[in-house]
C-alpha cells in the first residue's frame, strides 16, 4: 500500500473531530486539523504528533464564512485524500424556537456550511478522480421529533445532501460515507445520563470512521442496535407518533 | 452518581465534574472538599469525594518528548496504555509499571506506583523529573528534587492530597523489543520462595504468585517469575521482523456480576493447585509478549466484577526484611485458617525506598484480594494486626477500610504529612473519602 494520504478534519476541536484525527493519524495518515481559533489547538496539534509520528497541520475554519470557503481550500498545504465534516452545533431547542437567530444559525451550522464545504472538496475531487468525503449526521435527522426539530430538520438535509453526493460520484471513484453516531458520550453530553447500551466513545465512533472508509460503506450508524431503534420509530405511523414525547 | 474504586466497594454517590481546563479546574478547586480521580484503579476510596470528584481523564495531552533523554512530558490524565501505544514502537518503555496499563499517570504518581522491577529501581517517583501541582489558591506550583522538593516528596504517594497533579516529566528506558525473557521457579514453599528472591537481585524484574490456601509442609508455596527485557539478539523468526511489535490480544469481557458464591475455598484450593503444578512443569526459560508479562488481567476487561455485586477488597502490606519470613508466615496461616483467599496472591521483593510517603519499604510485600462480607472484613482486620506486630505498613491505594488508628501505629510518617496537609490549606481543599476516613 501507497503512503496514507492527508486527512482533513473540519470542526477539529470537538470531541468527535479530535477521536476521528487520532483514529486516521494511528493509521499514519498526516492530518490537517480545521477549526475557528485553530492556534489554539497547539497542544491537541502536538499531542498527535507525538503519538503518532505524524505531520499535524493546523487552519484557520469558520465553517460559516461561505465567502472564505474556497480560499480555505486553495490555501491548504495539500488537497487532502479525505475530509472529515464534523461541524455541526446542537442549539437549544426550546430557546432556538424563540429566537430565529438563533435557529438559523443551528440550521446554517448542521446543513448549509458543511453541505457547501463538502460540495467544493466534491467539484476538486472530481476532477482529480480520487477522494472519500466523510459528512457527520446524525439520527435525530431520521424524524423530527418535538425535542429537537431544528437540530433535526437541519441534520435530515445534510443527510440527503450526502446521499445525492454519493450517487452523483458513485461513478466517478469519489466515495461518500453518512455517518450518524446517535449518543456520543463527549464533554457536551457529559452530566447528562445517556444510556449506556445506545452510548458510544468518541474513540469508538473514531474506529468506526476509519473503518468505515476503508470498507466503502456508504451509511453508518455507530452502534448497530441505533439502526433498530430509528427503523422503529421511522415507522410508527404519524397519527401516534404525533402524540408521542421520544 | 454512584461511583467506586476499582474494588466496587465502597459504592458512593459522588458529584462528579471533567474540567478541560485550569480555569475551569481552578473554579472546582475553589469549592473545596475535591479529590483528583484519574482511570479509577485505585481499589478503594482513594479518589472518591462526595461532594467535588474531579475526572482529569480531559487533561489527556502528551505534550513534549525529547528522544535523546526519554524524558515524556503528559498532562495527568494521559493513561500508561497510550504512552505504551505511543512510544513502545519507537523503543521505549515506561520505567515502573503497576500490574494495569489502565492507569493515568496522575494517579500513578498519586500512588507512587511500584512494579516487577522495585527490588532494582525503586518506585516510579525515581523517574519523575517534575510534577505541575495546583495547590488550594488555583496557582500552579512546579515542584522537583532541586524546586520545592517537600511539595515534590509528598505528592509522591501523597494520594493526590497535597494538592491536584496536573502535568509531569518521566523518563521511560530504552527496549530492543517488546518481549521479555521470562524464567519461571516452582518454590514448593514459603523458604524456597524467598531464596529465589534473595538469590535472583540482579533479574530486572521478579515476582511471585503465591498459594495462600495451603497450610503445613506447603505454606507459601509459589512460583516465582524473573523477567529480562529480551533483547533483538535473542528474537527468532518471525518476531525478529518486528521486534518492538507483539500481537494484539483477544480480549475477555466479564459482562455481568458473577454469584459471590463461585467464589469460595474449595474451587479456589482447585483453581491453586492446578495454577501451580501447570506453572511446575512450565519451570524454566520462555520468551512472553510485553502485554501478556506484565498485565496478564488487562485481558479480561471488568475482571472485578467476578467477585459478585458487593465487591471486593483488597490486602496490600510491606514487611521490613527482618521480620518479614515471621510476618508472612504468621499472615499465610491467618487467611489459610480463614479459608478465604484469592487466586491474584502476589508475593514481591522490595528493595530500599527513600520517600516522605511512598509506600514501599526494603522486605517483601504480600497482595490479594477477597470477596467483601462479614467474614472477610474481620479476617482483614487480623491481618492489619499481624502486619503491625510485624512493624510493616499498607498500600493506601488498596485500602478501603483500614481504620485510622491502624495506619498511624504502621506508618510514624503520618504527623509529618499531616503537617504539610496543614499548611497553605491543603487539609479544607483536598480530601477524599478515604483521607476522612484515616483522618488524613
Amino acid at each position: 500500500m501507497s503512503t496514507p494520504g492527508p486527512v482533513l478534519i473540519l470542526g477539529g476541536r470537538s470531541d468527535i473531530g479530535r477521536a476521528v484525527a487520532h483514529a486516521f493519524a494511528a493509521k499514519g495518515h498526516p492530518i490537517q486539523l480545521a477549526a475557528r481559533g485553530a492556534a489554539s489547538l497547539e497542544t491537541s496539534r502536538k499531542d498527535m504528533e507525538l503519538r503518532h509520528g505524524v505531520s499535524v497541520t493546523l487552519h484557520e475554519f469558520d465553517a460559516l464564512d461561505m465567502a472564505g470557503q474556497a480560499g480555505f481550500i486553495d490555501a491548504l498545504p495539500a488537497l487532502p485524500e479525505i475530509v472529515v465534516c464534523a461541524v455541526g452545533l446542537l442549539g437549544d431547542q426550546y430557546d432556538d424556537e424563540r429566537d430565529f437567530d438563533a435557529a438559523t444559525r443551528v440550521m446554517r451550522s448542521n446543513f448549509e456550511a458543511p453541505a457547501n464545504i463538502l460540495g467544493l472538496f466534491a467539484n476538486r475531487f472530481e476532477t482529480r478522480g480520487t477522494g472519500t468525503l466523510v459528512g457527520i449526521s446524525s439520527v435525530a435527522g431520521d424524524r423530527g421529533r418535538a425535542s429537537n426539530y431544528i437540530y433535526g430538520s437541519a441534520k435530515a438535509g445534510f443527510t440527503a445532501y450526502l446521499s445525492g453526493l454519493r450517487n452523483r460520484l458513485a461513478r466517478k471513484g469519489i466515495h461518500v460515507v453518512t455517518v450518524k453516531p446517535g449518543f456520543v458520550a463527549t464533554s457536551m453530553t457529559a452530566g447528562m445520563d445517556l444510556p449506556e447500551k445506545l452510548t458510544a466513545a468518541p474513540e469508538m465512533l473514531g474506529e468506526k470512521i476509519v473503518q468505515a472508509v476503508e470498507r466503502r460503506r456508504n451509511v453508518i450508524y455507530v452502534k448497530p442496535v441505533w439502526a433498530l431503534v430509528m427503523l422503529i420509530i421511522r415507522n410508527i405511523p404519524e397519527a401516534v407518533f404525533k402524540k408521542t414525547s421520544i | 452518581m454512584m461511583l467506586s474504586g476499582w474494588g466496587r466497594f465502597p459504592r458512593i454517590d459522588c458529584q462528579v465534574t471533567r474540567p478541560l481546563t485550569e480555569d475551569a479546574l481552578r473554579a472546582q478547586v475553589a469549592k473545596g472538599g475535591l479529590i483528583a480521580r484519574g482511570n479509577g484503579r485505585a481499589y478503594g476510596d482513594s479518589a472518591l469525594s462526595p461532594g467535588n470528584t474531579v475526572d482529569m481523564r480531559g487533561f489527556r495531552h502528551m505534550l513534549a518528548f525529547d528522544a535523546a533523554t526519554g524524558v515524556l512530558t503528559v498532562e495527568a490524565g494521559v493513561l500508561l496504555g497510550d504512552v505504551i501505544s505511543a512510544f513502545l514502537p519507537r523503543g521505549w518503555f515506561p520505567p515502573v509499571t503497576p500490574g494495569t496499563k489502565f492507569v493515568t499517570i496522575g494517579g500513578m504518581i498519586a500512588a507512587d506506583v511500584h512494579g516487577k522491577n522495585h527490588h532494582k529501581h525503586g518506585s516510579f517517583g525515581q523517574f519523575v523529573d517534575w510534577i505541575d501541582v495546583m495547590g488550594a489558591d488555583g496557582a500552579v506550583t512546579r515542584c522537583s528534587r532541586h524546586e520545592n522538593p517537600e511539595l515534590f516528596g509528598w505528592t509522591l504517594g501523597g494520594m493526590g492530597l497535597t494538592g491536584v497533579i496536573l502535568r509531569a516529566a518521566f523518563r521511560l528506558t530504552r527496549v530492543e523489543t517488546a518481549w521479555i525473557r521470562q524464567t519461571m521457579i516452582p518454590a514448593p514453599d514459603l523458604d524456597a520462595a524467598m531464596a529465589a528472591f534473595e538469590a535472583s537481585g540482579d533479574a530486572t524484574y521478579s515476582v511471585a504468585w503465591i498459594d495462600c490456601l495451603r497450610l503445613g509442609d506447603g505454606l507459601g508455596r509459589s512460583l516465582v517469575m524473573l523477567g529480562e527485557h529480551a533483547t533483538f539478539a535473542e528474537l527468532k523468526l518471525p518476531e525478529k521482523r518486528d521486534p518492538l511489535l507483539a500481537p494484539k490480544r483477544r480480549r475477555l469481557t466479564v459482562p455481568f456480576d458473577l454469584p459471590g458464591f463461585l467464589l469460595n475455598g474449595a474451587t479456589l484450593r482447585a483453581f491453586n493447585a492446578l495454577y501451580y503444578n501447570q506453572g511446575a512443569r512450565n519451570a524454566g526459560e520462555s520468551l512472553v509478549d510485553w502485554d501478556s508479562y506484565f498485565y496478564p488481567l488487562d485481558a479480561i476487561l471488568g475482571w472485578n466484577r467476578s467477585y459478585g455485586r458487593k465487591g471486593f477488597a483488597q490486602f496490600q502490606c510491606a514487611l521490613p526484611l527482618a521480620s518479614s519470613r515471621q510476618g508472612l508466615q504468621a499472615l499465610l496461616k491467618a487467611i489459610a485458617a480463614a479459608g478465604m483467599g484469592s487466586f491474584l496472591a502476589v508475593l514481591k521483593r522490595f528493595g530500599p525506598q527513600d520517600s516522605r510517603f511512598s509506600f514501599p519499604m526494603e522486605g517483601y510485600t504480600l497482595a490479594l484480594d477477597f470477596p467483601v462480607n462479614r467474614g472477610t472484613l474481620a479476617l482483614l482486620d487480623r491481618l492489619d494486626r499481624i502486619t503491625l506486630d510485624h512493624g510493616g505498613r499498607f498500600y493506601l491505594a488498596k485500602d478501603s477500610r483500614m481504620r485510622a488508628e491502624t495506619l498511624r501505629a504502621a506508618d510514624p510518617r503520618v504527623a509529618g504529612f499531616l503537617e504539610m496537609r496543614g499548611a497553605d490549606a491543603r487539609a479544607e481543599t483536598f480530601t477524599s473519602a478515604q483521607s476522612k476516613r484515616l483522618t488524613l
